[in-house]
């Protein structure tokens, strides 16, 4: 099996519970509802021939300028047709996400790490608690209105023989320079090359 | 009458020196047994993902090492392959075989560092001694080729940086005639060691169901009887061309795991033999000037290569519009990046996947029933480093 063939299994098998199907770079992708979300990836994991055993990541995305703000990527590895998928899902705030966790115990720490980092909540997670930042983090560090600063900053106090957070003093502001520029890029070395083959 | 039955929360780390970094672990027991683990991580996180949004992909690059530092060539590897899948560009043959070199050697250096380091946890201490010289002369190797002997910035979207200096080659391919004696050196004290035996047989043990749940990858797989390897089911590079094994575990214990990675000790030499042999001389990087700064030389005499220099070195390169997956067998499992970009010259969003984050996760399912003793052990055999764990 390859990929377009999985293209077109998962497209005659759930033809109502996606919304469409893309190859790109040579990686399949399935853009999903979130209501379908739970049924898509039980099927891939269960059906007979798709065998998706197992969850690689999950990669949260955020798009403040979009009608749907946050994208969930899904990355799935199935190793006996050594193929991959990527399920896309596009929602706002307001939403719960299905938690996977029954499906695959990895998911746990994954979706910890989404909810961490964005805020997004999922239904029917275990143990829904921030992960990778410190105890007592307020906001959701990778979205795309959260400073590359950050709000606070930590010290040790001489005075208070502790460790302390302040608000964040910088003697300069991170700097960001406006280098774009009509710069081509290297489409432009292809289109001299193609044209030099026409003319020869 | 009935005894209450009562568990103790035991709190292992955050600095522990079996934690291999700063790990912190929830431990609830019954006596010595282990009933529950919780750990916490995130202790050395840096907000690698949120840093990379706002530099350009070149600036990008040397994150990478500094995730795995254990093995960092391997993790830039990473990044590489997705800039270039997303520009769509072929590196030098030249480029593939430095790369693959330099991969395998991080591949030995971040074994050393596990096999050495898991004996220390469980008694041993002449191992690491022996193991650290080893890495010492690898690292050497490293610094000779990017002038540093960890944080490399080594592997460039297009190819490698510079050229290897004079005899480098010929010094790792000496190398690879005497290492293989150290390997035998290693295993002579531990491979039927007694008491590294009763530490390592039949402790966390995972079967093959379990291993895929709980997202395993690398030695954590192929130890469980996976025969499961990026390099060969989904080659990149060059490794098509290349000749070599992979080792599978039977028992998915961690003394299998430790016999897998001695033996991909002895394939990595095997590979680098190979790679110095078939080496061919050519350019080290793609020549398209858009993407790869010019040399010195040609900046004194091209106007065109000075502006493609500032250009590189201020905005940087666009990279098209994407979604891409891109993986490599880092020594620890599937290191993969999943690289959205939109156009512009820095990534909209770069999430990197780390094997030891899953590997971690697992630790309530590994340890659950063992004897407090076993816990370093286990850890050791995970081969947890927190540069990519916390990211």
């Amino acid at each position: 099996m390859n990929l377009t063939d999985l293209n077109k299994l998962i497209n005659s098998e759930l033809t109502t519970k996606i919304k469409n199907t893309n190859i790109e770079n040579n990686e399949l992708s399935i853009d999903v509802k979130v209501e379908n979300l739970y049924q898509v990836i039980l099927f891939l994991k269960t059906d007979e021939n798709c065998k998706f055993k197992q969850l690689i990541d999950i990669a949260a995305a955020d798009y403040p300028d979009e009608e749907y703000r946050f994208e969930i990527c899904y990355l799935f590895l199935s190793h006996e047709n050594n193929l991959r998928i990527k399920i896309i899902i596009t929602f706002n705030l307001d939403e719960k996400i299905p938690s996977i966790t029954k499906l695959y115990p990895s998911a746990n720490w994954m979706e910890r790490e989404v909810f961490d980092m964005y805020g997004i909540k999922f239904k029917n997670h275990p143990d829904l608690r921030r992960i990778l930042t410190d105890y007592g983090f307020d906001g959701h560090p990778l979205r795309k209105d959260f400073p590359l600063t950050g709000f606070k900053e930590v010290r040790y106090s001489e005075k208070d023989k502790k460790v302390i957070y302040e608000k964040v003093k910088l003697e300069q502001d991170y700097r960001k320079f406006d280098f774009d520029s009509p710069w081509e890029g290297t489409k432009y070395i292809d289109e001299i090359k193609n044209k030099g083959k026409q003319d020869g | 009458m009935v005894k209450e039955k009562k568990t103790m929360n035991l709190n292992f780390g955050p600095q522990h020196p079996a934690a291999h970094g700063v790990l912190r672990l929830i431990l609830e027991l019954d006596g010595e047994l282990v009933e529950k683990v919780d750990p916490h991580i995130g202790l050395l996180h840096r907000g690698t993902e949120k840093l990379i949004e706002h530099k350009t992909y070149a600036q990008a690059l040397p994150y990478f090492d500094r995730l795995d530092y254990v093995a960092p060539m391997n993790q830039e590897h990473a990044f590489a392959l997705a800039t270039e899948k997303l520009l769509d560009i072929q590196i030098p043959i030249r480029a593939q075989y430095l790369r693959v070199i330099f991969c395998e050697i991080g591949r030995i250096l971040s074994h050393l560092l596990n096999i050495t380091t898991q004996a220390l946890d469980v008694g041993a201490l002449t191992p690491s001694l022996w193991g650290f010289e080893e890495r010492e002369t690898l690292m050497t190797f490293y610094e000779r080729a990017s002038g540093s002997r960890l944080h490399a910035n080594y592997f460039r979207t297009g190819g490698v940086h510079q050229d290897v200096p004079n005899n480098l080659l010929v010094d790792i391919g000496k190398f690879c005639e005497t290492f293989p004696k150290i390997i035998d050196d290693l295993e002579n004290l531990l491979t039927d060691n007694r008491i590294f035996k009763q530490r390592n047989v039949q402790i966390g043990i995972v079967t093959k169901e379990e291993a895929l749940a709980h997202s395993f990858s690398g030695v954590m797989l192929r130890g469980s009887g996976v025969a499961w390897d990026l390099r060969k089911s989904q080659p990149y590079e060059c490794y098509k061309d290349l000749d070599f094994k992979v080792p599978v575990g039977k028992n998915g214990d961690c003394y299998d795991r430790y016999l897998c990675r001695v033996e991909e000790m002895r394939e990595s030499v095997k590979i680098i033999k190979q790679c110095l042999k078939k080496i061919p001389t050519g350019p080290i990087k793609t020549v398209d000037g858009k993407i790869s700064p010019p040399t010195r030389d040609q900046l004194k005499e091209s106007m065109e290569a000075l502006i493609h220099h500032f250009k590189l070195f201020t905005e940087g390169y666009r990279v098209p519009e994407g979604k891409v997956y891109t993986a490599v067998e880092a020594p620890k499992g599937e290191f993969g990046v999943y690289l959205i970009s939109d156009g512009s010259s820095k990534p909209y969003r770069c999430k990197i996947r780390a094997p030891g984050f899953s590997h971690l996760q697992a630790m309530d399912y590994l340890l659950k029933g063992h004897m407090l003793a076993d816990v370093p052990a286990v850890l050791g055999s995970l081969d947890i480093v927190f540069g990519e764990v916390d990211r």
